[in-house]
């Protein structure tokens, strides 16, 4: 579950005040909003790299307002994504587990279930520098993934694809969210995306966080 | 009544004109299309070349005229002499230890100056820059006036040499430190740059995935940054070989002890050995492009 209670952020003359949302347990939230509303601004919050001013950020009903954002076990895929330049694809799934000291084994059963589900088996020994933007983005939700998140939050993930390697990519993400049953932010400004994903759907308007019906 | 039609004559008029000077319009353009082009970039190209070719040409020049100067003898008699031995091992270690501890503070202090905010910054900042802008004899006696000025009857040379038994001034230790202390600047400037051209991006999402930021520093920038790296050794090492005013006045230039291939040169000079002079500093120009060479094959490896 993520929980916002009326946190309040600044970043220059940017500002949002007393947000609340809720999301239960994993749903596939859809959090839209016109382009500069303060999205990515709200998901850099969550997941511990941007401070906030006031209120509180519960995850699974752990106050973690506090914590750092190595602590606080959320899966994150910017909008850029922001890939390793210097690791291989195997790296990037291996990552997050090799920091908490998993076994080779398990590393490595890990990041052949992740490849399969992801449909990246034969990228594995490649590196990132030269992938195609589907690929990219399996391999970012791969790495976010790989250390079994209770919470995925996802910035605008399909905004830079194609048409045909979009509904690729809406078919995966409800794999991925019902075999791994995680709690989804996705933030999106396109509403066919909303439709097509969301249990639960939000707006960011006007500085206040709406539920929409449907 | 009688004024609207005249006003609708009057526009028709008008347009009537347009749409023929568009014709024209549109037959001059056929027309030009079909001619060469009339100015060339050739200008262009002689102007910026004529230009460049000033500074490249200077330079050849003057490495030319080394070489035509100086023959094989002279340079035979000039690795004979021990004192240019000495000096030979010593640039070589000296410049050596200096890049690699210039490269351990650029590092750290790039990478602070390029991703933190912190109070005081600036002032940072412009420090660094100092060993840059300062006459190379000031920093040099500034060097010198650090480690003798007496602070309530101690002074950092005499506890230096008398209780840790380790002698900086006109000895080996003033040579290297007369080097870092401006070849580190440019390590610095290279490694911030270096820094500022990786995204950040990469390392918030490594501590999304568990790192602390030193892990994130240690996994995630510093492997981006190993070109940079390279690039801070390179200018370091070569800033270090041509260290002369600040090794004169901290490390003095005696013989077999503190002398450097910068200072064998003056030496040499000041006895009228010219022969002998040219030739070392050729010796320099050669050690520099080795350098260079090897450090931008290294630099071009595994990252390009």
């Amino acid at each position: 579950m993520i929980e916002l209670r009326d946190i309040t952020i600044r970043a220059g003359k940017f500002s949002l005040e007393n947000v609340s949302l809720e999301i239960p347990s994993g749903h596939y939230a859809v959090l839209m909003g016109r382009t500069g509303r303060g999205k990515t601004t709200l998901l850099e919050s969550i997941c511990g790299l941007r401070k906030i001013a006031g209120g509180r950020i519960l995850i699974h009903g752990i106050d973690v307002t506090n914590w750092s954002p190595s602590d606080r076990e959320i899966g994150y895929v910017p909008q850029d994504l922001a890939l390793f330049p210097t690791l291989s694809v195997r790296e990037h799934l291996a990552f997050a587990l090799r920091l908490r000291k998993q076994s080779g084994i398990q590393v490595k059963h890990r990041i052949d279930e992740l490849a399969a589900l992801l449909g990246i088996s034969h990228l594995l020994d490649r590196g990132v520098t030269h992938l195609s933007g589907g690929e990219s983005q399996r391999v970012a939700l791969g790495r976010a993934l790989s250390f079994r998140p209770a919470v995925l939050l996802l910035d605008e993930p399909l905004s830079a694809l194609d048409e045909a390697t979009r509904h690729e990519m809406h078919s995966l993400l409800r794999q991925v969210q019902k075999t791994s049953r995680v709690t989804m932010l996705h933030v999106t400004h396109n509403s066919a995306e909303a439709e097509a994903l969301a249990d639960r759907r939000f707006v960011l308007a006007d500085g206040k966080i709406h539920q929409q019906a449907g | 009544m009688v004024q609207s039609l005249v006003t609708q004559q009057l526009a028709t008029q008008q347009l009537a004109k347009m749409s023929s000077s568009d014709e024209r319009i549109g037959d001059d353009q056929v027309k030009r299309l079909g001619q060469p082009r009339q100015r060339s970039d050739v200008p262009f190209f002689l102007a910026m070349g004529g230009l460049s070719s000033c500074f490249i040409l200077l330079i050849v020049l003057m490495l030319a005229a080394d070489v035509m100067f100086t023959s094989f003898a002279d340079f035979r008699i000039a690795l004979a002499k021990p004192e240019i031995q000495a000096a030979f091992k010593l640039t070589v270690m000296s410049c050596t230890v200096a890049a690699i501890a210039s490269l351990l503070v650029a590092v750290p202090l790039g990478y602070l100056l390029s991703r933190y905010r912190f109070p005081g910054r600036w002032i940072v900042d412009t420090l660094v820059d100092i060993p840059i802008v300062l006459p190379p004899l000031v920093l040099g006696l500034s060097l010198l006036i650090l480690f003798h000025l007496p602070i309530f009857g101690w002074e950092l040379e005499r506890w230096l040499r008398d209780d840790v038994g380790f002698g900086v001034t006109y000895q080996w230790p003033a040579v290297i430190l007369a080097q870092f202390s401006v070849s580190c600047a440019f390590a610095v400037r290279t490694m911030r740059v270096t820094f500022d051209q990786i995204d950040p991006r990469a390392e918030d999402v490594a501590r999304t995935l568990g790192c602390t930021r030193g892990q994130a520093f240690l996994i995630i920038a510093v492997p981006q940054a190993a070109r940079g790296m390279v690039a801070a050794v390179t200018v370091a090492w070569a800033r270090a070989l041509g260290e002369f005013g600040p090794i004169l006045v901290f490390a003095g230039a005696t013989r077999m002890r503190t002398e450097v291939l910068s200072t064998t040169v003056f030496l040499e000079l000041s006895v009228g050995e010219l022969n002998s002079a040219v030739a070392v500093s050729l010796i320099m120009v050669m050690m520099a492009a080795i350098v260079l060479l090897v450090l931008r094959l290294l630099g071009a490896g595994p990252a390009t």
